[in-house]
């Protein structure tokens, strides 16, 4: 399935063997289970509603047939009374039918929407729950196919599969009790058409799995495929790669068609069959029952009721196979949906929260820590490192030497495999989320912007802040200027990744969000590296009034960042090789003097 | 985002060039839908002269042969149905398919200024769920629409012919059906509207916090992220909620004016009966047309609810597809100059957003010679980015023009023009895919050669060996993390793949460390000395790469010069250039 193009990946294993096709299924429909269980009374009611409607359904054709053998008889000799009030009966009938369907549509929709907004609520807290190394392995289209058009599938079911099987299912149990009441040895005949069906069913619905698994994963491709795309339009169109990237897609979409077309032809061929086996009962009743009337063996009557029950007894089927079809594709994404929720967080939130103590001091230490992303490779060794309150720490290092793992273990990404990362003496595992993000903020060199207004975006890092505590936070770092000359200021949309901004405004923005979220310990990843000079300035400045009273780990790559700080940590292969205070190692013959004299030399 | 314009049936109308292809298919579809209720509706009337017949005559070998024609009736019927199914299943989602790979390609070739402009989530949602929709529309709803309408049609002049009386009653019933089901429609449609304008939104929410995910997560913003995507859910819920009334009042409508006339057309024709002026055999024979007319017509509730959705759905797809794309290759392109020398001109050029007022040039000149290389500096939000989207058409000057040897650049083919300039991004984008097709970029008849010395100019051959899998090595999103600098690398690596005579650099060393810096430095001069190239900067390591750096400030181009003479005599240069560095270093 893996395209040249796509080069070689670690873990290709999207897919599932058969094997555990039927855990997946089970999994899938303990969740379908557990979204239905707050609504069985609705559902319940719903179900009554059908009952009632059904009584209604079959008195028109009763009160019809009164009409017509007594009510026009009577009216022939002058008596208009028992027509008129066999056409009220009927018109009543009708108005219930009516209201009760009414009834019923409003009520089951309410129940599907319900169930709906449930689940999404639940995937979506969950995508957000898990751990980045989640996110990396599962990748964003992924998870936004999971939440679009998985979700759709099942709004499919929930819209029109459930009344399809109450239906049917009512009707079913009703009318073969009916036959075998009417004459056993003949309803016998016209239940056996239900061994072929159950056969039937069992093959359409083990061939349709996979077909919908299919169908769900090549969607999900042609999603992932759209939206890098649209991400990345820009080098799409400076790189001519559109005609490349159209192919591609018409693989992907050409499977996906492929996919679809086959579960189509597989209703087809199953929904036809069933007819078929419904058709064939009808006749071989026919046959077998008017032998043995004509013996008879058997009253022209029952035979008569028979035949015209038997045919409302197959009907339904076609909505029950309509309902298999929905609960395929619903199942199917269910299960990659079930998958999702099932996943527990690398990082997750402890059972017993530690409270940091207030206000967080900000002493931040690494005892033996190690780490590796997967495989054997250490990425960290064996890191110990304390860093006492309100200290400024630089790390400096050639690319790959783990300064970023290092400022993800502290912002807690990831945990280690040996060792803690604490803060204030309490191990990060054992702070709650929502502490530890108020305590430690980290800003990246990818400086995401949300769709919103500037300010929105700003008031990210403390939602409850007011609009001139936004504004401080971006005087603070030298945003102000730029945001007022936007066409609404502080309530310009900032479009699409903040795509009306330049990369250098977005990161001022970022670094004002992190400022406004006021942590004791701020960690800034390459957070400047777009900034022109006279904002990398400003932002200095800002950095020495910010940062005071704060522990900072700042990971930078220019010389004036570093030299704000107290102390420089030069890694190497995820080791510290040299440590001191900026001034200190300058002076010195290490590491760090080298790189300040290549810094010179650049600038020269 | 434009506002939602009321729906109408013309935009189902101008899907048809995707279905011209299937209408023998489709044709034949709706045929066997027809034969097959046909066929569905001899059965009982076949089983009624078996019990009134071969039965009640005692006629052994009539019932066996009359019970043959219910069964062979009961396989066509089946037949019938597993043809219609299977007429369509390919064609349909072939139609699907053109319609999303033309979507596709047409947004692919929509300037940045629409794709700034449209929340990603929307152009997704019609890629997906509308195009689905409309799909079913065209397999199912459509077909049915016409099937059932006919149906009812001809059961009502059936009617008319054999009990006038009657068959008007039924005729005035259908006068308020049709008035109050197409209000019901037009209502249903715009709230189908709303509903997938929604399920756009909810999409743009997760896209965002998915690809967010690092930022929501350094500021423990997850929570807050939830309740305002459920709220969102829940607002989806509502819209939904107000479909679903709609249609429950139009389904209420659609049994009960049906059963009333039925009422209706009972006592009149009791009385009729009674008064001797119909038959008791007209009757029952009118009353069993509207039991028959049942089904088609309840129906119709579904049905009207499908077109809505459909019609929603086709109105959005042709939005975006309605939308013109303005940077078009030329009616008559100009052939480029060959050899291409490289002179990069811009006149006169201003450049304003779509919706901004100000605009955010204003009239730049600016001249590269061939072989020169031009640093362009300016404050954060001057316009320098803005400038460099104009040279490979990326956007469209709004007055003034680009020229590369003296030709509009408006006038080359985009294919030519592209190939000519290369442009590498500060932000670097990569695709998931192989390191090779990262660089390559899929464009043909490229070698391996090609992109090692690539990637061996960008000085990103070696860290590329070392990758687990070389070249194959999957990178992006799907792949391996790469650090910024490397990205960068790569950037660079695909910009100077296949030597084009312009390059255009915006800050291309500003994420790397120093030991790379110095390298790729290195690597970016011996690149530079044989091409044009115009390099965005913002530190002086990268203006010292030009012969030459222009001031752009205030919307122009405010002073040009070398880097020592502006540093002397332009004191805003100097506020931009001056680093804390130097001062800092001088310590």
């Amino acid at each position: 399935m893996t395209e040249t193009w796509q080069g070689v990946a670690a873990e290709d294993v999207d897919e599932i063997d058969t094997a555990t096709g039927l855990r997946l299924a089970a999994r899938s429909r303990r969740l379908l289970g557990s979204l239905l269980r707050p609504h069985l009374r609705a559902a319940s009611a719903a179900l009554g509603l059908l009952v009632v409607d059904q009584i209604a359904v079959l008195a028109g054709p009763l009160l019809i047939a009164a009409a017509i053998d007594r009510g026009i008889p009577a009216a022939l000799d002058g008596q208009p009374g028992p027509l008129a009030w066999c056409v009220a009966g009927y018109a009543v009938a009708g108005a219930a039918d009516a209201l009760i369907v009414g009834a019923f549509l409003r009520l089951s929709g309410r129940i599907g929407q319900d169930v709906l907004v449930d689940l999404r609520r639940r995937v979506f807290a969950q995508t957000q729950r898990l751990s980045l190394s989640f996110h990396e392995r599962y990748t964003s289209g992924r998870v936004i196919s999971r939440l679009t058009s998985d979700l759709d599938s099942l709004q499919n079911l929930l819209d029109h599969g459930l009344e399809g099987l109450f239906i049917s299912l009512l009707s079913i149990v009703g009318i073969g009790a009916m036959l075998l009441v009417l004459d056993a040895p003949l309803g016998l005949v016209a239940l056996a058409g239900f061994i072929p069906l159950g056969l039937l069913t069992r093959w359409y619905r083990r061939r349709s799995q996979d077909t919908y698994r299919s169908t769900r994963t090549w969607v999900a491709r042609v999603i992932v495929q759209f939206v890098e795309t649209m991400n990345g339009i820009r080098a799409v169109q400076a790189f001519r790669r559109e005609s490349r990237n159209s192919s591609i897609m018409d693989g992907l979409n050409g499977r996906f068609a492929d996919a679809d077309t086959e579960a189509l032809s597989l209703i087809a061929r199953f929904i036809s069959t069933v007819r078929l086996v419904g058709n064939v009962s009808v006749a071989v009743v026919l046959l077998l029952g008017g032998l043995r009337v004509l013996d008879g063996t058997l009253a022209l009557g029952v035979l008569t009721a028979f035949v015209l029950y038997l045919r409302r007894f197959y009907d339904p089927l076609d909505e029950l196979a309509m309902f298999a079809n929905s609960y395929s594709s619903a199942a199917a994404a269910l299960e990659k949906i079930s998958g999702v929720l099932d996943e527990r967080p690398a990082v997750g939130d402890p059972v017993q929260p530690v409270a940091l103590p207030v206000p967080v001091r900000g002493e931040v230490v690494f005892d033996g820590v190690r780490f590796s992303y997967s495989g054997p490779e250490s990425v960290l060794p064996q890191l110990d490192l304390a860093v006492p309150a309100g200290q400024i720490v630089a790390l400096v290092g050639p690319t790959g030497a783990g300064k970023s793992t290092v400022a993800k273990l502290l912002a807690r990404f990831y945990d280690p495999v040996s060792g803690a990362v604490r803060l204030d003496g309490v191990d990060l595992r054992s702070v709650a989320d929502a502490d530890l993000r108020r305590a430690v903020v980290m800003v990246t060199q990818e400086s995401f912007l949300f769709s919103g207004s500037v300010a929105d975006n700003i008031a990210l890092g403390s939602p409850s802040a007011s609009r001139s505590d936004v504004v401080a936070a971006a005087r603070a770092v030298g945003a102000d200027e730029f945001i007022t000359a936007l066409p609404d200021g502080y309530d310009t949309d900032v479009r699409k990744r903040g795509g009306r901004l330049s990369a250098g405004q977005r990161q001022l923005v970022s670094f004002a969000r992190a400022l406004l979220a006021d942590p004791a310990v701020l960690v800034l990843d390459e957070a400047t590296s777009s900034l022109d000079i006279p904002s990398e300035r400003a932002v200095q400045a800002a950095l020495a009034t910010v940062l005071a009273g704060r522990t900072a780990l700042i990971i930078a790559h220019r010389l004036s960042t570093v030299l704000v700080a107290d102390r420089v940590l030069v890694l190497s292969e995820g080791k510290v090789i040299e440590d001191g205070p900026p001034s200190q190692l300058i002076t010195g013959t290490g590491p760090f003097a080298n790189l300040h004299t290549a810094w010179r030399t650049a600038l020269a | 985002m434009t506002p939602p314009k009321q729906p109408s049936l013309a935009v189902l109308r101008r899907l048809w060039p995707y279905v011209l292809p299937m209408r023998g298919r489709l044709l034949g579809s709706a045929a066997a839908a027809l034969g097959s209720m046909l066929a569905g509706l001899m059965i009982p009337l076949l089983i009624q002269r078996i019990v009134d017949g071969p039965i009640a005559d005692g006629d052994r070998s009539a019932l066996v042969l009359l019970s043959m024609g219910v069964l062979a009736l009961g396989i066509l019927e089946a037949g019938l149905i597993y043809l219609r199914r299977q007429l369509v299943a390919r064609p349909t989602t072939d139609v699907e398919k053109r319609m999303r790979a033309d979507l596709y390609h047409h947004l692919q070739h929509l300037p940045l200024a629409f794709h700034d402009h449209w929340r990603s989530g929307q152009l997704l949602s019609r890629a997906v769920s509308d195009l689905t929709t409309i799909r079913r529309f065209i397999a199912f709803s459509g077909v049915f629409l016409v099937v059932n309408v006919l149906t009812v049609l001809i059961g009502l002049v059936i009617l008319l012919v054999i009990a006038p009386i009657l068959g008007v009653l039924a005729v005035i019933m259908t006068v308020p059906l049709v008035v109050l089901c197409r209000r019901y429609e037009r209502r249903y449609e715009l709230a189908a509207r709303r509903a997938q304008d929604q399920v756009g939104e909810l999409a743009t929410i997760v896209e965002e916090s998915t690809l967010g995910i690092r930022v929501l997560k350094s500021f423990g913003h997850g929570p807050r992220a939830t309740r305002n995507f459920l709220a969102q859910a829940r607002e989806l819920r509502r819209i939904e909620l107000t479909k679903v009334r709609l249609l429950a009042a139009l389904w209420t409508l659609i049994i009960v004016l049906p059963e009333l006339t039925l009422a209706a057309m009972l006592a009149v024709g009791g009385y009729a009966v009674a008064a001797g002026s119909l038959t008791l055999g007209t009757v029952v024979g009118a009353i069993a047309i509207l039991s028959y007319l049942r089904w088609p017509l309840d129906s119709l509730g579904w049905l009207l609810a499908e077109t809505g959705n459909a019609t929603a759905a086709a109105t959005r797809y042709w939005e975006v597809r309605d939308v013109v794309a303005v940077v078009t290759d030329p009616p008559r392109p100009r052939a480029p100059a060959r050899p291409v020398r490289g002179a990069l001109r811009l006149e006169g050029v201003h450049y304003r957003y779509p919706d901004a007022v100000t605009e955010v040039l204003r009239g730049v000149d600016l001249e590269v010679r061939p072989g020169e290389t031009v640093a362009l500096v300016g404050a954060t939000g001057s316009g320098k980015t803005t400038l460099t989207a104009l040279v490979s058409r990326l956007a469209d000057v709004t007055a003034g023009r680009v020229l590369i040897d003296g030709v509009d650049v408006r006038d080359l083919a985009l294919a030519d023009l592209r190939t000519i300039v290369a442009t590498a991004f500060e932000e670097p984008v990569l695709f998931s895919a192989s390191v090779r097709e990262n660089v390559a970029l899929g464009a043909p008849e490229v070698t391996d050669d090609d992109v090692r010395q690539a990637l061996r100019i960008a000085h990103a051959e070696e860290f590329v060996d070392a990758l687990p899998w070389g070249l194959d090595t999957r990178i992006g999103e799907q792949g391996l993390t790469l650090s910024g600098g490397q990205r960068q690398r790569l950037a660079l690596a695909r910009a100077v793949l296949g030597r084009p005579p312009v390059l255009v650099l915006d800050d291309p060393l500003s994420a790397l460390d120093v030991h790379t810096e110095t390298e790729v430095e290195a690597a970016l001069r011996r690149v530079l000395r044989s091409v044009t190239a115009l390099v965005v900067a913002h530190r002086p390591s990268t203006v010292q790469l030009a012969d030459r750096v222009a001031l752009l400030d205030g919307g122009r181009i405010a002073a040009v010069g070398t880097h020592s003479g502006l540093l002397a005599e332009v004191p805003e240069y100097r506020r931009l250039l001056s680093t804390m560095d130097d001062a800092m270093a001088a310590r």
